[in-house]
Parts: structure tokens; C-alpha cells; sequence
């Protein structure tokens, strides 16, 4: 059997009083790609954010290559191998581009590796030579696809294990949704494990080998994407009310 | 970024500044000497780098951390105390030695107020500027137990004594040492915080702190080496004052309020703000008060009701006050 890099068990996470994840359970193997879908507020960030620390859980566990993760901050976190690109993208806007890159740069310690060659500022630029270009560039300024690659590249130059990747196409026009696919799959390629959260599931079931869709704060499907293909509405079915976009 | 009439809201406000600077500066060049007027500049100068010193961890801080550290004017009084202290016990300390060894004592109280009092109240914003204005009593009493009522000189480095001639007037030199000393610290925070991969940390920490913890910055190591930078500079500035201040009782609730008007006017969290501040403080405080002493306070005051009026967040901040 693969080896878990990722996995969440019987996850409960609350905004103060309000209940929003009901014990969400799935596992990411290792190298492979999860995606994570679900309606608008149906509890994706929330799932992500409670695996990241942002939103510490108040019940279940999360493990990171059999290492137990939740309970630690953040950075604690972050150190131990948890890469994210957030949704909003969120760079750091009055920081260059360059700098955006070099405060995130560590090595990782702890269970399991992270995949491939290490990440440098030199192997981000490549990926993104238009990143390299506008190194001394206020992040501000970029536009919301050169922003969402900053993101990218910042999360990879932790050299994460696992990388959570929250709606990366969200906004952005469809060349750039495009190449943010040729990244993803490219990624992938390189051994990365991924949990990859969209709305549009077209994108996502492209490069994903397993599917978790979540319903109102409950995994209403887990599965493999083969199984999501061959089956067209199996996806619409699972989302919980239909709606036509 | 910013918006058409907010720039135009900034150069209102600079101009009335400039104004009310420019107003007291000619009438008092027109009615005194022009010694007079030099010593003045000097003097309005030395105080706006000692206020910039000041105000320059008071601002970091608040960017940082938001919390508005209200120990601030008691850390730089406690820096004059414990500098006077070194050079009277040691013979032969000289006032850079001093200035060092208090700013390091200071900035490790500093590591501690923040570590073991601070740090339990992080979520609890109130409470943490309740706490730091009780630190600030707290401080100010024990100053005045162990070091008594009556103000402690703090003599003037022998080679600073004089004044230098120049142009056929004199210059106070010692004033002009810390003006120097001044610009060349607001050089090297700059540096830091600019140039640095920590001062990068540190912005990134300003701008979204919870993504920057999630890009694996130690936030929590970064706000106690902020607060302990930011103290010690104040310690180190109380020194830097004494031999124009000397250390009295009272000296913190002195220059607080006008830490903090610097603040205000500058913009929270810039440096740059605190920078243009405190100069534009030092000049008003200086000859607010020896033209018309009896409106110190209103001139002084003037300058920051019209920046909060047109310009909320300061001429160079980004956050509201
Ligand atoms: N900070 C918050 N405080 C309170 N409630 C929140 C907060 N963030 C999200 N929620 C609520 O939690 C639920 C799940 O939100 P979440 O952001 O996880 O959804 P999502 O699946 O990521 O949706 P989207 O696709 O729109 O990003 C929603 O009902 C939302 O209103
Ligand atoms: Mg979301």
C-alpha cells in the first residue's frame, strides 16, 4: 500500500460557536494529487486552514507522514513540511518579489522527504521566468496571475512534503488558468504530493488521482478519480443541491 | 494604492506644517540673533533625533505587534538612569560605553516584559496597553526609589564640551554629535529592515501575519527581537539625551506624549514617518516654547488634529491610528 503523506481523521473545526467541519476524514498518498471539491462554503478553506494551523481543530487528528501535526502552530507546521498557497493568493504586497521568495526559503526536517531537487530562488525563477524578470518589483503590483505564480513559488521554496493548493484558478482568465495546470501536472511529475482545492472540478479531475468531495462540512465522497470520470454526474450528485453554473 | 485627493490631503497637511515651522522659525530670526537662532536649530534638531530614536521602536512595535507600548517613555528614562549610574560608579566610562551597556540592559528587561508579561496577554489588546502603562508607573517608581528625587547630571563627553567655531558663530557640538548619531541609527534600522532577509521577515509579519506563520517565519521569535530592539534604542537614546536632559523624575511622561504626537503625525509602523516626525516635532517643541511658551502645548498639537483631520494614518503610515 502507498505510503499516507496527508492524512485527516474525523476532523471537527468551529469559527467560535459555529460548527463547520463535522469529522472530515481523507487521506493524501504520497506523490499523488487530492482533489478537494465542494460548493461555495462548503468547508474547503476551513479544511485547509485546519491543516495548515491557522484554525487549530477542536476534534480529530491530522498526520503528516505518520507524524502528528495538529495542536502545532503555523510555523511549526510549515517547518515540518506543509506548503500552502492560500486562497486570495495572499503575497505579501509591499514586499518585492524576490524578497517574497527568500523569507520563505527553508529546509524541511521530520518524517518523510520532500520530492525531488531542492527549491532554490534559481529553480523558481525557471519555473517562472516571468517571476525572475520582476524579482525587484514590488508584489503588489503584479497582476493576479504573476501573484497567484509568486504564491506558488513561494510555498514551494519551503520545500514542502505536502503542498495545499486553495482554488488556484479562482479569478484568473483561462490562458493562465492553463498554465497553472501545466504547474500543477509538472509538480506532480516531480513526485510532489498535492491536495488540490477547486470549485471547477474540470480543471482539478485533469491532474487528480484521488477525489474528496465535501457537502456542508462533510466529506460526502472519497474515492479515486478514475471512478469520478468514467461516472459524469457523480460529481454533481455528490456537491449535495444542483445548481447549473 | 493611494488615491488622487489623498495625496492632495498630504500636501495640505505638509504645507501646514511647513507654515507654522516656517512662521515661528522667521519671527524668531527676525527678533533675536542670528547665535540665537542657531542654537535653537540645534537644539530643535538634537531633540527631534532623540525623539526619532524614541519613537522609532515605539513605531516598529506597533507595526509589528499592534500593540501600542506605553513602557516606552519609562525604558528611555530608565536608559538615562542606569547610564548616569555606570558612569558615575565606573571612572573613566565614557558616555558611548555607557549608552551601549544601558541599551543592553534595557533591552533585555525589554525581552522579558515581552516573553513573561506581554506575550499572555496576546489576544487581549486592552489589556496589553493597560499592562504597559502600569510597567511604565512601575518603572518610574523604582527609578525613584533607587535612584532618588533630585536629577542626575549626565556629563558631556570632555571632547564635545565646546562648541565649534565656524562662519564666526558657535556651534553646540555635543547637539551636533546627536544629530549625527541619530541619522546614522535611522541609517542602519533602514538597513535592517530593508535590506536584510530579518527585515523582510519582519515586513512580511506587518503585512499578514498570519500567511507570513504559514511560510514558516517565527513570528513569535521576531516580536521579542523587535520589542528588545525597540527598547534598547530607547534605553540607549535616554543616555544619548542625558547630557542635555540629565535623568530626573518625570522625564518618561516628558517625552511620551511626544513619542507619541511623532507617531501619530509620521504614520504608525514607518520609519520614514517617524523620521520627518520627530524633526518636525523638535522644531516646533523647541521654539513653540521659547516664543510663546504659554502656547507650547497648542502649536504642538496643531500640526497632529490637522494630520488626523485630512490624513488618518500619518503622512507616511499605512494604518489608520
Ligand atoms: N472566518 C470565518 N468566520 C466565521 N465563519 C466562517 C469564516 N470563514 C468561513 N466561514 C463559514 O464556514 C463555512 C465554510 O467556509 P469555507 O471558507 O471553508 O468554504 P469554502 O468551501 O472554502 O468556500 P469557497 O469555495 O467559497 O472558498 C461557510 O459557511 C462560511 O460562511
Ligand atoms: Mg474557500
Amino acid at each position: 500500500m502507498a505510503t499516507e503523506a496527508l492524512s485527516v481523521t474525523d476532523l471537527h473545526a468551529y469559527y467560535g460557536d459555529s460548527h463547520v467541519l463535522y469529522g472530515v476524514s481523507f487521506a493524501l498518498e504520497e506523490s499523488r494529487v487530492l482533489a478537494l471539491l465542494g460548493r461555495n462554503g462548503a468547508g474547503k478553506t476551513t479544511c485547509i486552514s485546519s491543516i495548515m494551523g491557522l484554525l487549530p481543530p477542536r476534534g480529530g487528528e491530522i498526520r503528516l507522514f505518520g507524524e502528528k501535526i495538529s495542536g502545532l502552530p503555523p510555523e511549526a507546521i510549515s517547518r515540518l513540511g506543509v506548503g500552502l498557497v492560500p486562497q486570495g493568493r495572499r503575497i505579501f504586497p509591499t514586499l518585492s518579489v524576490r524578497e517574497n521568495l527568500v523569507v520563505a526559503a527553508q529546509r524541511q526536517n521530520g518524517a518523510g522527504k520532500a520530492p525531488g531537487k531542492t527549491w532554490t530562488l534559481d529553480r523558481i525563477y525557471d519555473l517562472f521566468p516571468r517571476m525572475k524578470e520582476r524579482q525587484n518589483q514590488l508584489a503588489g503590483s503584479l497582476s493576479g496571475g504573476e501573484q497567484q505564480m509568486l504564491a506558488i513559488g513561494r510555498a514551494l521554496m519551503g520545500n514542502p512534503k505536502v503542498l495545499l493548493l486553495d482554488e488556484p484558478s479562482e479569478g484568473l482568465a483561462p490562458l493562465i488558468v492553463q498554465e497553472v495546470g501545466r504547474t500543477i501536472q509538472r509538480l506532480k511529475d516531480e513526485g510532489q504530493s498535492i491536495i488540490l482545492v477547486e470549485q471547477n472540478s474540470r480543471m482539478a479531475l485533469e491532474v487528480a488521482d484521488q477525489v474528496v468531495i465535501l457537502n456542508t462540512g462533510e466529506t460526502a465522497f472519497v474515492g479515486s478519480a478514475d471512478e469520478v470520470r468514467a461516472d459524469e454526474d457523480l460529481v454533481t450528485r455528490n456537491l449535495g443541491i444542483f445548481h447549473g453554473h | 494604492m493611494q488615491s488622487g485627493s489623498n495625496s492632495t490631503r498630504t500636501v495640505l497637511a505638509l504645507l501646514a506644517i511647513l507654515i507654522v515651522g516656517a512662521v515661528s522659525f522667521s519671527y524668531i530670526a527676525s527678533i533675536r540673533s542670528a547665535q540665537f537662532a542657531i542654537v535653537q536649530t540645534l537644539n530643535s534638531l538634537a531633540l527631534g533625533g532623540l525623539l526619532f530614536l524614541l519613537a522609532a521602536g515605539f513605531s516598529l512595535i506597533f507595526g509589528l505587534m499592534r500593540l501600542a507600548n506605553l513602557t516606552h517613555g519609562a525604558l528611555f528614562m530608565l536608559g538615562a538612569y542606569i547610564g548616569a549610574n555606570i558612569m558615575r560608579s565606573f571612572e573613566g566610562v565614557s558616555l558611548w560605553a555607557a549608552m551601549i551597556g544601558a541599551g543592553l540592559l534595557v533591552a533585555v528587561m525589554g525581552g522579558l516584559l515581552e516573553r513573561f508579561v506581554l506575550r499572555r496577554l496576546s489576544n487581549n489588546s486592552l489589556g496589553q496597553v493597560l499592562v504597559t502603562l502600569g510597567m511604565s508607573f512601575i518603572i518610574a517608581d523604582a527609578c525613584l526609589i533607587i535612584w532618588g528625587g533630585d536629577p542626575i547630571p549626565v556629563p558631556t563627553p570632555p571632547d564635545l564640551r565646546s562648541p565649534i567655531r565656524a562662519f564666526g558663530y558657535a556651534f553646540p557640538s555635543y547637539r551636533l554629535a546627536v544629530v549625527v548619531l541619530a541619522v546614522v541609527a535611522a541609517i542602519a534600522l533602514y538597513l535592517l529592515l530593508e535590506r536584510t532577509r530579518l527585515g523582510a521577515m519582519i515586513r512580511a509579519g506587518v503585512d499578514d501575519m498570519q500567511m507570513a506563520r504559514a511560510v514558516g517565519i517565527p513570528v513569535s521569535k521576531l516580536f521579542t527581537a523587535v520589542f528588545m530592539l525597540g527598547a534598547g534604542v530607547a534605553g540607549a537614546a535616554g543616555v544619548l539625551g542625558g547630557p542635555i536632559m540629565s535623568a530626573y523624575p518625570g522625564l518618561d511622561a516628558d517625552m511620551l506624549p511626544l513619542a507619541l504626537i511623532v507617531v501619530i503625525l509620521g504614520g504608525v509602523g514607518s520609519l520614514f514617518g517617524a523620521f520627518v516626525g520627530s524633526f518636525i516635532i523638535g522644531f516646533i517643541y523647541t521654539f513653540g516654547t521659547a516664543l510663546l511658551p504659554d502656547l507650547a502645548y497648542v502649536i504642538l498639537f496643531l500640526p497632529m488634529i490637522v494630520v488626523i483631520a485630512f490624513r488618518p494614518q500619518g503622512l507616511f503610515g499605512r494604518i489608520a491610528a
